[in-house]
């Protein structure tokens, strides 16, 4: 046993890079609502990439270990705390047997990450071990009292810490890559207001509040593949984007797919946060995507040593 | 016909051969469907009745070399309706599972059994999957069984509920909210995710029903929750 749940906000699941290669069965893939974070909490520990790790929902979890016990912790806008001592959000350290961690909601952020050498341990369902709440299928959430161990050992080391966050809190607008059914709405219509994130948003679709997006020929298509990121307008005229664990196939017109790279900044946005959104290129969200995954890579060699944390 | 080419963000492509549901649409779907070779960075190809999303990763499958292998595969495709594995599951019309059937037959003004008939006669093609795992679109509804979905939809429906509305067919697997109306049940599990496979009928596959009475039905659904898959393939 290792990592023990002394406190799990809703929404605290096990997520890897999904359940992949079902979709055109109907299987939701499931896998991070905010990728970049997921992917530099397995980068900075040491993974390879796409390992189990803990997703922490928007009210956050604690959690102390039976073990001396090597983690990683990419939680923006969250407060860490390590037996009660702020420690940065971004994370790597080697917490004694029965110290407690705290990962609680901070000034801003939804999702964080904690990340285990080698990943979290566990039987895949049909190749994964994304949590699927909805179908069940990779289990439940994460309860009081549940265990979570590690597939390897630690490979040890001074805590570390990354001194910019992975993803940052920043108000440019939300990129898309307009269509499939773009040509059903008034041109640019998307860019022509802000919106505002819903309540009603969750893992499979951030639901927005704005100036009404009416569709020509009405709001009801032919169901048609949908992707991560792609925003869909019902017959109300709020767009909402699906998420992680979005359906396969949709019947709402699609007038945009948010690009992958700026996926996890909306994915970070509370209820109540506005946003504006740019229309890209194909070729302009495949650099963006290019150069986030390449800074995602370059996190490893930015972490500092804090050694601060072992002088207490 | 040509079909249009659609991004859907930078990392899926879908290739639109229609906007309406219509048979021809879907041969051609599935077609390219069954045409398109595995390609390092394609990761997912899923069918709809009128188009096929293609879901890649352009960091090793460019656009452009996914579009030049789509085009190449549509110039072989071919469209044609016998193709795919054909499959005979167990079905049981008792109105005790068959909760709908007496309103689909006023509805259409067949009588139930007649209701039955024509869709146990009747031999399908699986489009897609969609809503939720293991809920098989087919096509293949006979047209006088054409009716809207319920007024009110209800909160869960059985597994294996078949089900009709808007002139389609669905195999349903998880019980989920559904407004169609249930017009018999099959003890097949559809999806069952501890079984290999987990998914029987792939997307292409043909399928046709073969009627069992209220006991054999239990016995065959003791049967499937012991691991047997039940719905045989048959030569044809």
């Amino acid at each position: 046993m290792c990592l023990r749940i002394l406190r799990a906000g809703p929404l605290c699941t096990v997520q890897d890079a999904g359940r992949w290669g079902y979709l055109r069965y109907g299987v939701t893939p499931a896998g991070p609502m905010d990728w970049i974070s997921f992917a530099s909490a397995n980068a900075i520990i040491g993974n390879v990439a796409g390992k189990a790790v803990v997703e922490v929902g928007p009210a956050g979890l604690a959690f102390t270990s039976d073990i001396q016990q090597q983690l990683a912790i990419v939680a923006p806008g969250f407060r860490v705390l390590r037996a009660g001592s702020a420690v940065p959000s971004g994370v790597v350290m080697t917490i004694p047997p029965g110290m407690r961690v705290d990962i609680q909601p901070g000034p801003w952020g939804v999702w964080g990450y904690v990340a285990l050498p080698g990943g979290v341990a566990g039987e895949p369902v049909m190749g994964s071990m994304a949590t699927h709440l909805r179908s069940g299928l990779g289990g439940a959430a994460l309860a009081l009292g549940d265990t979570v161990d590690a597939a390897a050992a630690g490979a040890g080391g001074a805590d570390r810490c990354l001194v910019k966050a992975a993803v940052k809190r920043e108000t440019p607008p939300i990129r898309y890559v307009p269509g499939p059914q773009d040509d059903l709405f008034e041109d640019g219509a998307l860019m022509a207001g802000s919106f505002t994130v819903s309540a009603r948003s969750d893992r499979m679709a951030y639901r927005l509040n704005g100036p009404p997006l009416p569709a020509a020929g009405g709001h009801d298509i032919v169901s048609d593949g949908t992707p991560l990121g792609a925003i869909q307008v019902p017959g109300d005229g709020q767009p909402f984007v699906l998420m992680a664990d979005r359906q396969p196939t949709g019947g709402y017109p699609k007038i945009g797919t948010v690009i992958r790279a700026d996926l996890p900044r909306l994915a970070q946005m509370r209820a109540g946060e506005t946003l504006r959104f740019q229309a890209v290129t194909v070729e302009a969200a495949v650099e963006a995507l290019r150069a986030a995954m390449e800074r995602v890579a370059s996190l490893p060699g930015r972490l500092r040593e804090m050694r601060f944390l072992r002088d207490r | 016909m040509t079909p249009v080419f659609r991004d859907t963000g930078e990392c899926a492509l879908v290739i639109e051969f229609g906007t309406t549901i219509d048979d021809a649409l879907i041969e051609q779907v599935l077609a390219l469907d069954a045409a398109l070779p595995p390609l390092p960075g394609l990761r997912e190809a899923v069918p709809t009745y009128r188009s096929l999303m293609l879901h890649y990763d352009p960091m090793i499958l460019p656009r452009e070399v996914l579009v030049r292998q789509v085009q190449a595969a549509l110039a072989v495709a071919k469209a044609d309706r016998q193709e795919g594995q054909l499959w005979q599951l167990p079905a049981c019309y008792d109105p005790t599972l068959a909760v709908d059937l007496q309103h689909v037959a006023a509805t259409t003004g067949l009588d139930s059994q007649a209701v039955a008939r024509a869709h146990a006669g009747a031999s399908y093609r699986v489009v897609m999957y969609g809503f939720a795992p293991g809920w098989a679109y087919l096509s293949g509804l006979p047209p006088a069984l054409a009716l809207p979905r319920r007024a009110t939809p209800r909160d869960v429906i059985p597994a294996g509920s078949l089900i009709i509305a808007g002139g389609l067919a669905i195999v349903a697997a998880l019980p989920m909210p559904s407004g169609w109306h249930i017009i018999g049940q099959t003890a097949v599990q559809m999806f069952a995710p501890a079984r290999l496979p987990a998914f029987l009928l792939a997307p292409g596959d043909r399928l046709q029903f073969d009627p069992v009475d209220l006991a054999t039905h239990h016995a065959l659904i003791a049967r499937a929750s012991a691991g047997e898959p039940l719905a045989r393939k048959v030569a044809g």
